[in-house]
């Protein structure tokens, strides 16, 4: 049952239903195929640079020094690490993954990676300006008010339940 | 403009640690082609997804659903669209700003711009290859439950 939702399957099964839609339209198959190039070349742009940056990572930085920022004994000062990582960082939540998995495995909490997420994937300075610009300072600001702890929230029931299970 | 700061700095960093030393700089670029061959198949699987939403789930589509007040109907079906489409902020909010201004209601827009934010069901194959399954269904799921309390908040404060 596992085995069938594999990577590779649902690959197979996008090609057949990209098969199908052009049986009935052509135009959109070939829309479906161009949005996803142009995607990919998006992708491709960003995760070379990024892929270097994780094995410089990986090698350079002891681990001692994740740890003693980042790691369960670091209290409210590793959080507050992870949300201004997540907030200065600029970049689309894919690249955040593979320094996250990079943060964990040298040493960060996962409460501390899992904020570190999450506010990567809904602060930005840039995105907030943008937000009081066409949604107003009340709905922008109450909405970032409401987030921050939500964050919180989700990180420390994340590791809840995934510390109880031991599947990370 | 993150895409070039991105590429100067990794490119910055790789001479400095090549000037260091160049077996670990050998070993960290094995590291990151390692990594980088191990995306293929996620990579592929989510721009082909983002293709056919593109191409099914236009912003027409969008606007239509998310401009008619639908009560709180209204806002699960905004939190479900944006944690299934990929639109970039500098797109979403104009979108989301104009629908407001006609009528659509707070806590649509909010569960929307949120969930567009925080939920990923589009990015969940490259979130499962980095953290697992379980991390990412749970991850995604509470931020959704999550994305919904702040959007019946400030549907009721704002609203």
């Amino acid at each position: 049952m596992k085995k069938i939702l594999t990577a590779k399957n649902l690959i197979l099964l996008l090609g057949l239903a990209t098969i199908i839609v052009y049986l009935f339209n052509h135009e959109q198959a070939f829309s479906i195929l161009l949005m996803a190039k142009n995607y990919l070349i998006e992708m491709l742009s960003v995760l070379p640079p990024i892929v270097v940056l994780i094995g410089l990572f990986q090698v350079w930085v002891p681990r001692q020094t994740v740890e003693k920022a980042m790691g369960s004994s670091s209290g409210l000062r590793g959080i507050l690490m992870a949300i201004l990582v997540g907030t200065v960082a600029m970049g689309p939540l894919y690249a955040a993954f593979p320094l996250g998995i990079s943060l964990l495995e040298k040493g960060a909490s996962l409460f501390n990676v899992a904020v570190f997420l999450c506010v990567w994937a809904s602060i930005k300075i840039p995105m907030i300006l943008f937000e009081i610009k066409f949604l107003g300072l009340d709905f922008a600001g109450l909405r970032l008010a409401l987030t921050l702890p939500s964050i919180i929230m989700i990180s420390f029931f994340l590791t809840l339940i995934l510390e109880k299970e031991r599947k990370i | 403009m993150f895409v070039l700061t991105i590429w100067i700095l990794a490119g910055l960093l790789l001479a400095l640690s090549l000037f260091k030393s160049k077996e670990k700089t050998a070993a960290s670029l094995l590291t990151s082609w390692k990594f980088f061959r191990s995306l293929a198949l996620p990579v592929l699987l989510t721009i082909w997804v983002i293709g056919f939403l593109l191409t099914f789930l236009s912003p027409e589509l969008i606007s239509r659903v998310l401009g008619q007040n639908l009560g709180w109907r209204g806002t699960v079906l905004a939190a479900l669209f944006g944690s299934v489409v990929l639109i970039q902020a500098f797109i979403a909010f104009p979108l989301a700003g104009s629908l407001l201004r006609q009528g659509a209601s707070v806590s649509a827009i909010a569960a929307f711009v949120t969930t567009l934010v925080m939920v990923g069901v589009i990015t969940a194959p490259l979130e499962i290859k980095f953290f697992g399954k379980k991390f990412t269904l749970w991850r995604n799921l509470l931020s959704f439950v999550f994305a919904l309390i702040i959007a019946l908040i400030m549907g009721a404060r704002l609203g």
